[in-house]
């Protein structure tokens, strides 16, 4: 675990919205995926766990869960004023384009051009998504009961369609218990 | 935009949001029933179509609702829609965000926070798993997955390039 010894750079305010603004305009397939790559492997502000962790809170509360992660990494760096920055042009990119999309769908419906470009990028953004999961999990190393505990998850919600409300706070018991198993016997 | 629909948009999505655990896309059944049971603004193959829409843009997911407050609100629609949506969590979000502050380095918050971690993860795959059944049949969409998943795994460039490859792929073959 060299890449934790390292001394971890702090964002500026202006980085901070600047990158998330970013993250915001490349999020295909959802912001997760960016998010962890951005902020973990190109900037290093966060560490895989310390990334896994804040978006594990951001499931178990109300909201998008993305959002309520932006909503931590930027209180965490910049208080309040980090709070606004970073969820505002994490959505703010976003929406502007969208704007522009729901323009163009009125005006002329969906290109056949459009649709074949959005069908081959959806279908690497699903491999980016899944990628990622694999990247994250290879870092993080879950001892073997916390790992069952995820790859529940990825059955429940992946495969059988499981609401995610069931899913995440009939799992959330089994992965505390597990995560205080593991760390009693270390 | 008048003003029933202005509140109808506060309070449907409002409402919806606070039950959202999971994350936005979780209460998209929710969202059907607003938007086409509750309400009639579309029928469902137009709310599937842009679902589809904002799926395939970048961006948060749940920017989808915008799509919804945009098409019976025009550009103000469609920022009611998001804000309705987004802030009353947002201030529950950031009420714990300064408790968790508070009580950094408790040994029970740290065990929670870990044993949150493999949910979060298994959720990032399991949304990889449902975003590649929707992007069509056939062996061309899957080969881009499987492609891009051992990219983006095992090597560090950018996943823009996968992308980017996706494009093309879909440009000449779909």
């Amino acid at each position: 675990m060299t890449e934790t010894d390292l001394p971890r750079p702090v964002p500026t305010l202006l980085d901070l919205f600047l990158t998330y603004g970013k993250i915001g305009l490349i999020g295909f397939g959802g912001i997760n995926a960016w998010a962890r790559r951005v902020l973990v492997e190109e900037k290093r502000w966060l560490t895989d766990q310390e990334y896994a962790e804040t978006l594990g809170l951001g499931q178990v509360l109300p909201g998008p869960n993305a959002l309520n992660a932006a909503i931590m990494v930027g209180d965490r760096f910049h208080g309040t004023a980090g709070a606004i920055a970073a969820p505002g042009a994490m959505f703010g990119g976003p929406l502007v384009l969208l704007a522009g999309l729901a323009m163009l769908y009125d005006a002329y419906g969906e290109l056949p051009t459009m649709r074949a470009v959005l069908a081959g990028v959806g279908a690497a953004a699903a491999g980016m998504v899944l990628g990622t999961a694999a990247k994250m999990t290879q870092k993080l190393k879950p001892p073997p009961m916390l790992l069952a505990v995820g790859l529940t998850a990825l059955v429940a919600a992946g495969v059988f369609r499981v609401p995610l409300p069931y899913t995440v706070l009939g799992l959330a018991p089994f992965g505390i218990w597990a995560a205080w198993w593991a760390n009693r016997t270390p | 935009m008048t003003p029933a629909i202005f509140w109808q948009l506060v309070l449907g999505f409002g409402a919806i949001s606070l039950v959202s655990v999971g994350g936005g896309i979780a209460v998209l059944p929710e969202m059907h029933r607003l938007v086409v049971e509750v309400h009639g603004w579309m029928d469902s193959a137009d709310f599937a179509r842009r679902f589809a829409l904002a799926q395939a843009a970048p961006g948060p997911n749940v920017l989808v609702v915008g799509l919804f407050g945009w098409h019976v609100g025009g550009i103000l629609g469609m920022l009611t829609a998001v804000l309705a949506m987004t802030l009353p969590t947002s201030f529950m979000a950031f009420g714990f965000s300064r408790l968790r502050a508070r009580l950094a380095g408790r040994m029970w918050l740290r065990i929670v926070e870990r044993g949150l971690v493999p949910i979060a993860v298994g959720l990032i795959a399991a949304s990889g798993i449902i975003l590649a059944q929707g992007t069509g049949t056939g062996w061309l969409p899957l080969a881009v997955t499987a492609a891009s998943t051992v990219f983006v795994w095992r090597t560090d460039y950018s996943p823009l390039w996968v992308l980017g490859a996706g494009a093309i792929v879909g440009l000449a073959f779909l």
